[in-house]
């Protein structure tokens, strides 16, 4: 399909082309694995019992998310008063939840759509996981504004249907229904393209295993049954899918943003905070990704398909996004002060030396000075190294969303109001919760689906290697 | 008429017979392969897929839905005056716009990807040889005299090639 990957020379005796490999391109997946070797070790997890560890680390998630359920029944059956929040401080945990999950998402897309069209083909190992965890972030991302809103079960009421209230529709002008838009419309799509990724793999598990299980992957698999004429339609329908979801992981963090930027309050209203956001996103989504695929290499013996390589090229995504981010706090601050705008300067200098100094300290710590670690090799390629840093990243991720919604928030125009919001225990377990869901799915997903793309990593595995014929 | 199956064990045997193939008259039928074998479009002689035009019709069709919706709710069926703009003001219908155009070529090409190339949930797969889903490679072709056709794909490689009488 990529003509630049490698070029063509013509065998004149042979009579046909046959790819050229540069003798400087490394192997992406070591240990010279055959395709029936990639299938075997893929699906090696699936196929036997679940061990300790899994059982161990499902109980923890799943425990985790009855929690979160409790406390959510509990929310809504007394009221939105179970959360700390005041009449000046209105947006809470719970937005910068929402906004935390939703940039978490953001590295799915960006392995999937964003790298296959750079033709960076070293995605192939990390990038079902990358999207599997697309699709379960924006679930616990979805969760926030639907209980915020007091009254969930009337939560179809953001989205526009005929009704008998005389004419009224949903106002298609605030950002908040673009949210609803642009989340639902990523979700769906996400979905997709994840599903449209699985159904080769599916059709491979389904030519393994046996009994319901068979017929289980059978039904997903759509009757699969590698005929050309369909891989090459399929090629043409992933790109496309690529294609439209660039722009799509763009618009949505873009349209996040827009929640707070297109409002009158210092602090938010800045034509900076789309590009800051996006970026921000992908940052605490590679972050994330990184931490998880550390940990699953380790545990499911894949250290051969997500090699050091892997981890080193998404470090240096991680080191870039970091960069642009801080650039983006810098100039938050340096536009506060060239404006000469009394609010603007007081927000930005109650933000680091105000009630929430502590917050802000804590995310310039983990989103500015940490990753500066990941300049040094040994940083990037050492998995013990690497996973703190990744750790950090995500703390820091969360705190800024945090200190640019409580702290822009909490000291308004009338001073009489200003007030301090702590989240209640209630919002802390709530937060436990979503990280619960997040994990029950992926365990799970870990339980009965391929975390590596089988039948993309088989096209990769001749890549690098010298052709011997 | 015979359809002979040949298995190959890589894809550079089956993209070097693939080739030959066609310069012997054999008419190839399909290849069934475990991934997208590249350059085997050009030796079976596949033209490019249609579905890109599917696809911009399916955008397109998002677009002027999302936009049209908008603009016949704020100016026709529920017109609101916002701080005296103009109600066909446009860059306030953008995202929803944009957000619709993005929905509808993306599901509406799958679905269309689906119809096209006859896949269905609970669709029971035929497959020609053990192993496509995995790690074999076959190439599937039409021929009048089918044993000429066995020694030919014997002399290429295949390792094991299976015959079908059809009418």
């Amino acid at each position: 399909m990529s003509d630049t990957e490698y070029t063509f020379i013509t065998t004149r005796e042979a009579g046909y082309q046959e790819p050229v490999y540069s003798e400087l391109r490394q192997p992406l997946i070591a240990g010279d694995k055959h395709p029936c070797d990639v299938t075997k070790d893929v699906c090696a997890p699936l196929e036997g019992k679940p061990t300790g560890a899994w059982y161990a680390g499902f109980l923890c998630a799943f425990s985790a998310l009855m929690v979160g359920v409790l406390l959510v029944v509990h929310q809504i059956w007394t009221g939105i008063g179970t959360w700390g929040l005041n009449k000046t401080v209105g947006w809470g945990w719970a937005i910068t939840n929402f906004v935390f999950w939703v940039g978490i998402g953001h590295a799915g897309t960006l392995i999937s759509a964003i790298l296959f069209l750079f033709r960076q083909k070293w995605r192939t190992s990390v990038n079902r996981t990358a999207e599997a965890m697309t699709i379960f972030a924006v679930m616990c991302a979805g969760i926030f504004p639907l209980i915020h809103m007091g009254r969930p079960w009337l939560a179809y009421w953001v989205f526009p249907y005929p009704n008998m209230r005389g004419p009224l529709w949903v106002n298609f002008r605030s950002p908040l229904l673009w949210d609803v838009f642009a989340i639902s419309t990523y979700f769906l799509v996400s979905l997709t393209f994840w599903y449209f990724g699985l159904i080769p793999d599916l059709a491979t598990l389904r030519d393994r295993a046996r009994g319901l299980r068979k017929k289980i992957y059978g039904f997903f698999s759509l009757g699969w049954n590698g005929s050309f004429r369909t891989w090459s339609r399929y090629e043409i329908v992933y790109l496309l899918l690529a294609g439209l979801a660039t722009p799509l992981v763009f618009s949505v963090h873009t349209i996040v943003s827009f929640d707070f930027a297109t409002s009158v309050i210092p602090g938010w209203h800045s034509t900076i905070f789309p590009p800051y956001f996006v970026c921000g996103a992908i940052f605490s989504g590679m972050s994330l990704v990184v931490s998880l695929m550390i940990i699953a290499r380790k545990v499911m013996r894949f250290e051969d398909y997500i090699t050091v390589r892997h981890l080193d090229a998404m470090a240096r995504l991680i080191l870039l996004t970091s960069c642009i981010v801080s650039l983006a706090y810098m100039t938050e601050i340096f536009t506060a002060w060239y404006s000469v705008n009394p609010f603007e300067q007081f927000i930005f200098a109650n933000r680091a030396f105000g009630p929430y100094g502590w917050a802000f300290a804590i995310m310039m710590t983990c989103n500015v000075l940490i990753p500066q670690l990941l300049w040094f090799k040994k940083a990037r390629t050492t998995p013990m190294l690497l996973f703190p840093i990744t750790v950090f990243v995500n703390i820091g991720m969360w705190y800024e969303r945090f200190v640019i919604i409580s702290s822009s928030l909490h000291r308004d125009f009338l001073p009489s109001s200003w007030s301090y919001y702590s989240a209640s225990w209630v919002e802390v377990g709530i937060l436990l919760g979503s990280f619960g869901l997040f994990f029950t799915c992926f365990f799970l997903f870990c339980r009965f689906l391929p975390m590596i793309a089988m039948a993309e990593v088989k096209g990769v595995l001749g890549y690098g290697k010298k052709s011997s014929e | 008429m015979t359809n002979v199956f040949a298995t190959f064990n890589d894809e550079h045997s089956l993209l070097a017979a693939a080739r030959s193939a066609r310069e012997e008259d054999l008419v190839i039928v399909d290849a069934y392969t475990p991934y997208p074998v590249h350059g085997l479009e050009a030796a079976m002689g596949i033209r490019r897929s249609r579905l890109t035009y599917a696809c911009f019709l399916f955008g397109a069709a998002g677009l002027i839905g999302g936009l049209g919706f908008q603009l016949w709710v704020f100016m026709v069926n529920w017109p609101m005056n916002v701080g005296g703009k103009s109600l066909n003001a446009l860059p306030a219908l953008i995202p929803v716009a944009f957000e619709t155009a993005i929905l509808f070529a993306a599901l509406g090409t799958v679905v269309t990807f689906f119809a096209v190339a006859r896949l269905f949930p609970g669709k029971r797969a035929s497959l020609a040889a053990e192993g496509i889903t995995d790690s074999q490679f076959v190439l599937a072709v039409e021929s009048d005299d089918g044993e000429r056709a066995k020694e030919f794909f014997e002399d290429q490689g295949a390792v094991k090639v299976e015959m079908e009488e059809i009418s």
